[in-house]
């Protein structure tokens, strides 16, 4: 009998809401190799409790996202309350426990951006994919999220697509950006 | 640098980057190779020019031209005529916004003759993953000298009598901050610094760690020195890969080179850094709640006292600066506290990074000496506003700041002048706005910043701006009251005076500021349901225009709340109260006279 | 000493002291919220959080929180003036605002430290309305969170975490959407809550608060079918005066029984009977292991640990689950009760364990849990039905219109009602293992105790040991109360250095007078000083002060269970453990 922590559907399925599709993977169970993976993650830094955020940053980059049962493996490792450190990855914007789309799209919603008309580019993304701020598409290829300023502020407004930047971007530019990655 | 004839500086900051520099690099790379030219001509990737706007940019040395927005098939064309032949490519060049004249090299750029880089010395001339290019340009002296011949008590002095206050916002003086982190007695010290720009719409601290590293490292190490510490940490935004990047080249060069590590110059003096990553909280720049998020825990502050300097990272004494102010540490060291001091104003020394963005031509980041006014900043450095808009405003300081108008123009800009004019210096971003922008909108904007970014912990802070946020956002959207306005009021004056941590003590000042400098658009707002910009949707009207209205009655017929009134073959008119804004007016009128307007005509009524 | 002035008043306090302390001291007393203190017991939640209790000083900018501002001196200290006034009416009006307006019919009503700010501040309008925060309502077995009542005041993070070390609660999220929750927002129930109930006793709003049976039980007594009899914890007594404004400290056993026997119990039954029971069994299987370790068996576990505590037990399940072996098996008096009722009792009064209902008033909440579990079972039927607190009872009494100040005493019936003051002292810290060693050393020396009292035993200080004397043989004794205490001296056990024969742990810091189903003290460490010494005297007013001595014991095992330890004995009388980890090796079953 598996005995993973019982997750409050209810919570599960206000994210299964929010990430549009009834696909999702609630419950990750983890390949021993995927333990192994964080396992080694926190010894490299020594299992400390204060690394907690360099080890989440690695292990995000590992599994581009935090879900429920990695922030368990963590806990463990550190000896830390996984409530505790649940508390930290809710309390940075950086850090996910939604899978991010094939293609994230994030645009900057900085001073900059916004005073050059980000807010109608990110109107016009959300009309086009249908999905809200930090939702995937019900195909998994799109999702969007805002931030605050990547520096390229002669280029706003800025829309990033994975790593790629798209400068100088118009409502008008929006479709042709993501047909681009449509197919 | 002196093998080479020519030497092609390739923008490879985080601005250009997103538009193909790198690209540009490569391809210019190639270029030479195949002409055979490896051997005259050297191709540097560089930190940022600070000329963003008209990225990316390539310089060619020693002639110092200027080449603006260079996309990867121009390399060809650059090696051909310019290199080879000598002739500049015209096209290429910076043009004058005011004269149209191109401009054959920076020196006679408007964008740099103001300004004086300090800080920004070697961004944009040094390959900042290259640690001898940095040597040549005295990078490590001061650590050297300090080490060597002056010893704590000195440096430290020369760093307060420098003038040097805090580049991060607040603007305590480095000097003193240094000196008592240096008295508190303690078997482990750290130095801190503070890379976590959350600023949005600055982006200094990111383009010296891309440009010049190894400046922090240096001095870094310095403030090791001076302090009794030999443990230093980077806190840096895990948004910036870059910086961290060139970062991580930099420290491991730095310990090649035995700059880093044990026994530093031969003396029994340590120094080791190591990175620590943000992770998107804004209110992590706050000195407590960084050493909070470096512990490994939610970044929230705590009340201070204790400091930092008395009880910081694992309960040690740590000094904490951010990168711009260890920048200027190893200049001020080699060229002494007077030269800086004689930079400036009165009470603010030395330079002063900004990252100027919005409506203004040359958007990107300029290092001008404390005191300079904004109208050298805006219209001479910055080019003036663009497409030739009214100037409106500049924002400065960021959600922490406030704003500055047409009657600011003149004053001299330091941390004194800023505070006094209900804005303040903040991390240096200035945001230019123009007649187009809703200083209401502009208010709600950075409350929605904050809204995002407060911590949660105390309820001013967490509850206020919720509320300060949802006022102004009925405001926009012509809900607002005359009862608002004074609940705004009270509220500003609350959460600035009762939050726990600088994050709430300023989040009101955008609103206060844009009350104090433009109620009237407040008012029109509330009183008048207009917005003068246009911004406002929600107060948007549809309007019949008497010139174009033939009365056809046809708006009138496809009305769902019958608010159009108007005789056959007479003008039409929308009665403003009734109209649901459907649309449906303009879309069945054949003559375009309906659109949508700011502002309607008011009957006036008099008595 | 430093000198200040508080609204004009100059007092002398300590260097360190905050503004808070010193106005104290002055005799100004400074509205709080977020801040929470047990004095003597080393416990300070001072977050600085909720700013209500800003004062001016004069030459600062802002104003500051005077929990956390340390005095300085020939600081001006105003604690009173209208900016002071103003900040501190607005930000309660602006924590209102994000709070239901449900007060009529909150569990916390009366008792909601919001509630009286508001009532103080004279607050009479919200014009701060706005979106309120929303989240799920958590039922488990002992505890409702409805955390659109937490304020942030963090409390109940800082007592799940720095007191109890149980790390059930953070805080999560960021800023408007911030609250203090389970990892993943997941139920308490499937969390390493302990049900210890520590969080909701100091939480100062509705948004942690116990589970109410009371309409169970009210509906048990209105079922003609149904023979409904009550045993009462030794702490309630000591504590349920306070709900009816009796000083704290007041004995109210006699008024106690009085009003259950008018509530419609059948039969009023004590808890401390089976605590003698308990003690029994307990003593008997620390004399087992003692004797069998002296003699040299290598294989017995040594500590003996106490097991009366739920909220302990369900922490060393979760906690130690390599040392469930440790623990002494004896149920605790509550599930001894219930086990002895619907078998000895029920078969005496010739009643179907089906038709008994069995209710117990504890001062606990984790005992809510604890009579649900499956082991406590027969058949399905559990052996306790329902399990109430001290604050319910009291509601419950309240509820009734029983005019409880009035009440003539009544005395517990018979045979369950019969106790010694061994049996009392139960609910103090230490009172366990005393009464176990009054026991234990007649049995174990086959001498008379001169003295009763074992004073080393006795105190308030979260880790003691102590050395008792058995007629030559020298045991150690370790006393812990509070889960944080608790995790040190098991922490030693594991490591195999600790130097104890046997040791006593209770969850709750004091025992169970402090118990989470206790009236709340709101953060009066006196309140919890005077239940104590109640406790005691009541032991001293007891003829019969040693378990081994109950007459209505020594008729039970000789009627019913034959010896301490008998087979029967412990079909009914001990238990097992199980492990609740959440290793992550767990997880691994059942991998994709």
């Amino acid at each position: 009998m598996s005995q993973n922590i019982k997750v409050n559907p209810e919570v599960y399925s206000f994210m299964e809401k929010k990430t549009g599709t009834d696909n999702v993977e609630v419950k990750v169970n983890l390949s021993k190799e995927k333990v192994d993976k964080i396992n080694e993650i926190c010894n490299s830094f020594e299992n400390e409790p204060r690394e907690l955020i360099n080890i989440l940053h690695e292990t995000q980059h590992e599994f581009g996202y935090l879900p429920a049962e990695v922030q368990d493996v963590i806990a463990h490792n550190l000896h830390v309350s996984v409530a505790q450190v649940y508390g930290v990855v809710t309390f940075y914007s950086y850090f996910s426990m939604i899978p991010k789309g094939e293609h994230p799209i994030s645009i900057c919603t900085g001073t900059a951006c916004y005073v050059r008309g980000a807010e109608k580019v990110l109107e016009e993304f959300k009309k086009e994919l249908n999905i809200k701020v930090g939702e995937i598409t019900p195909d998994g290829k799109f999702s969007i999220n805002c931030l605050r300023c990547v520096g390229a502020c002669g280029l706003s407004p800025v829309v990033l697509v994975g790593e790629r930047v798209f400068g100088r971007v118009s409502p008008d530019g929006v479709k042709s950006i993501i047909d681009e990655y449509r197919k | 640098m002196s093998k080479y004839k020519m030497h092609i500086l390739v923008c490879a900051g985080t601005g250009c980057n997103s538009s193909e520099s790198s690209l540009v690099y490569e391809m210019l790379r190639d270029e030479v190779e195949r002409k055979g030219l490896n051997r005259d001509v050297q191709i540097i990737r560089t930190g940022c020019f600070g000329f963003c706007e008209k990225g990316p940019i390539v310089k060619v040395l020693p002639d110092n031209t200027f080449y603006t927005q260079v996309k990867p098939a121009d390399a060809n064309e650059i090696i051909d005529e310019h290199i080879i032949k000598g002739r500049k490519v015209y096209r290429l060049l910076y043009s004058d916004p005011k004269s149209g004249e191109h401009l054959p090299d920076s020196k006679h750029m408007g964008f740099y003759q103001k300004q004086i880089r300090v800080a920004l010395r070697n961004c944009g001339t040094i390959d900042p993953e290259n640690i001898d290019e940095a040597i040549a340009r005295d990078a490590y002296q001061a650590l050297g000298k300090v080490i060597t011949e002056m010893g704590p008590e000195e440096a430290i002095n020369v760093i307060k009598s420098s003038g040097l206050r805090g580049r991060g916002g607040a603007g305590f003086p480095t000097g003193l901050k240094w000196e008592i982190a240096s008295k508190n007695e303690s078997d482990q010290k750290y130095v801190v610094c503070n890379a976590d720009e959350g600023d949005p719409g600055a982006f200094m601290d990111r383009s010296i760690l891309e440009g010049d590293p190894h400046s922090i490292i240096e001095a870094m190490a310095i403030c090791g020195y001076c302090i009794g510490s030999d443990k230093g940490l980077v806190y840096i935004r895990a948004e910036y890969p870059l910086a961290v990047k060139r970062l991580k080249i930099a420290i491991a060069q730095a310990h090649e080179y035995g700059l880093l590590g044990k026994n530093i110059f031969g003396t029994d003096f340590s120094f080791d850094i190591s990175l620590k990553y943000g992770a998107g909280a804004f209110v992590c720049g706050e000195e407590t709640a960084l050493i909070h998020s470096m512990e490994g825990k939610r970044g929230e502050p705590t009340n201070k006292p204790p400091f930092p300097a008395q009880s910081g990272y694992l309960g040690k004494p740590t000094n904490v600066n951010n990168v711009e102010t260890f920048a200027n540490i190893p200049v001020i060291i080699l060229k002494g506290a007077e030269w800086f001091s004689s930079i400036g104003t009165k009470k603010s020394k030395g330079t002063k990074v900004f990252a100027l963005a919005g409506k203004i031509n040359n958007v990107g980041l300029i290092e001008v000496p404390m005191g300079i006014t904004l109208r050298e900043i805006i219209y001479e450095i910055g080019g003036g506003i663009k497409n030739g808009k009214k100037f409106k405003a500049v924002q400065t300081g960021g959600p922490s700041g406030g704003c500055l108008t047409e009657k600011h123009l003149d004053i001299p800009i330091d941390y004194e002048s800023l505070t006094a004019s209900g804005s303040m210096m903040g991390s240096g971003g200035m945001i230019v706005l123009d007649e187009d922008d809703c200083m209401v909108s502009v208010a709600k904007f950075y409350l929605e910043f904050i809204v995002d970014e407060s911590c949660g912990k105390c309820a001013p802070c967490r509850i206020g701006n919720k509320r300060m946020h949802e006022i102004l956002k009925r405001i926009t959207e012509g809900k607002g009251t005359q009862e608002d306005l004074d609940k705004l009021k009270n509220l500003s004056y609350v959460i600035k005076d009762t939050s726990l941590c600088g994050l709430g003590q300023t989040s009101p000042n955008p609103v206060l500021s844009t009350m104090e400098h433009f109620m009237d658009e407040y008012n029109e707002h509330v009183f008048d349901k207009k917005c003068r910009s246009g911004k406002c949707s929600n107060l948007l009207y549809y309007v019949i225009s008497e010139e174009e209205c033939i009365g056809c009655m046809a708006c009138l017929r496809a009305c769902p709340t019958h608010a159009i009134s108007g005789e056959k073959k007479q003008v039409h008119v929308i009665n403003q109260e009734i109209c649901i804004k459907c649309g449906a007016c303009m879309e069945k009128c054949k003559f375009d006279a309906i659109s949508m307007q700011n502002d309607y005509p008011r009957v006036s009524v008099t008595v | 000493m430093i000198e200040l002035t508080i609204d004009k008043k100059k007092v002398q306090v300590e260097k360190g002291t905050t503004i808070l302390k010193a106005a104290h001291k002055a005799g100004v007393e400074i509205p709080t919220l977020c801040h929470f203190e047990l004095h003597d017991m080393g416990i300070e939640n001072k977050p600085g959080g909720c700013r209500i209790c800003v004062v001016e000083v004069e030459g600062r900018r802002n104003l500051a929180p005077s929990c956390v501002t340390e005095a300085q001196e020939g600081m001006v200290v105003n604690t009173h003036n209208i900016r002071v006034l103003n900040a501190r009416t607005t930000v309660l009006k602006l924590i209102i605002s994000d709070h239901p307006f449900d007060c009529l019919v909150c569990a916390k009503s009366g008792q909601c430290e919001l509630q009286s700010l508001a009532s103080q501040f004279n607050i009479r309008s919200l014009p701060y309305d706005g979106e309120q925060s929303r989240y799920r309502k958590d039922t488990s077995p002992s505890i409702i969170r409805d955390i659109d009542k937490c304020i942030m005041c963090r409390r109940c993070e800082m007592m799940c975490n720095d007191v109890q070390t149980v790390g059930a609660l953070s805080a999560v999220n960021r800023g408007f959407m911030s609250a203090v929750a389970p990892a993943f927002e997941m139920n308490l129930e499937d969390s390493p809550c302990t049900y210890c109930g520590q969080c909701l006793s100091v939480c100062p709003t509705g948004a942690l608060t116990e589970v109410d049976h009371t309409n169970d039980i009210i509906r048990a007594l209105s079922d003609s079918s149904k023979t409904v009899i009550v045993q009462t914890a030794p702490a309630v007594r000591a504590a349920l005066g306070e709900e009816f404004g009796l000083p704290p400290g007041t004995l109210v056993t006699g008024k106690m029984v009085a009003a259950l026997k008018e509530l419609g119990f059948a039969y009023v039954f004590d808890t401390d009977f089976s605590a003698d029971l308990t003690i029994m069994e307990e003593g008997t299987e620390l004399l087992q292991r003692l004797k069998a370790h002296l003699a040299g068996d290598t294989d017995v576990r040594l500590p003996i640990l106490t097991s009366c505590c739920p909220g302990w037990v369900n922490f060393f399940e979760h906690n130690f689950p390599d040392l469930l072996d440790v623990p002494s098996t004896a149920k605790s008096p509550q599930q001894m009760f219930g086990a002895i009722a619907k078998s000895y009792f029920a078969e005496k009064i010739g009643v179907d364990r089906k038709d008994l209902i069995v209710v117990s008033i504890m001062p606990c909440i984790a005992k809510k849990y604890e009579c649900q579990r499956d082991e406590f079972k027969v058949d399905g039927n559990q052996d306790v039905d329902y399990s109430i607190s001290t604050r319910e009872l009291a509601a419950f009494i309240k509820e009734a219109n029983i005019d409880f100040l009035n009440l003539p005493d009544a005395d517990f019936d018979d045979p369950l009602g019969e106790s010694t003051g061994a049996g009392v002292i139960f609910g103090n810290t230490g009172g366990v293992i005393e009464a176990a060693c009054r026991t234990a050393y007649e049995l174990y020396t086959d001498k008379k105790l001169e003295k009763v009292v074992f004073d080393d035993l006795r105190g308030k200080e979260g880790i003691r040991s102590a050395k008792v004397d058995f007629d030559g043989l020298e045991l150690n004794i370790g006393i812990a109360h509070g889960l944080g205490n608790a995790r040190k001296l098991l922490d030693e056990v594991r490591a195999g250095t600790s130097k104890y024969h046997a040791i006593e742990i209770m969850a709750c810091p004091g025992g169970c007078i402090g118990g989470g189903g206790q009236p709340y003290h709101h953060g009066n460490s006196e309140i919890l000083e005077k239940r104590a010494a109640a406790i005691y005297t009541e032991d001293e007013r007891k003829t019969i002060r040693k378990s081994h001595e109950n007459p209505s014991i020594i008729k039970l095992y000789k009627e019913f269970l034959g010896e301490p330890g008998s087979h029967k004995a412990h079909s009914l009388l001990h238990t097992e453990y199980f492990p609740k980890s959440n290793e992550v090796t767990l997880h691994l079953n059942g991998e994709v």
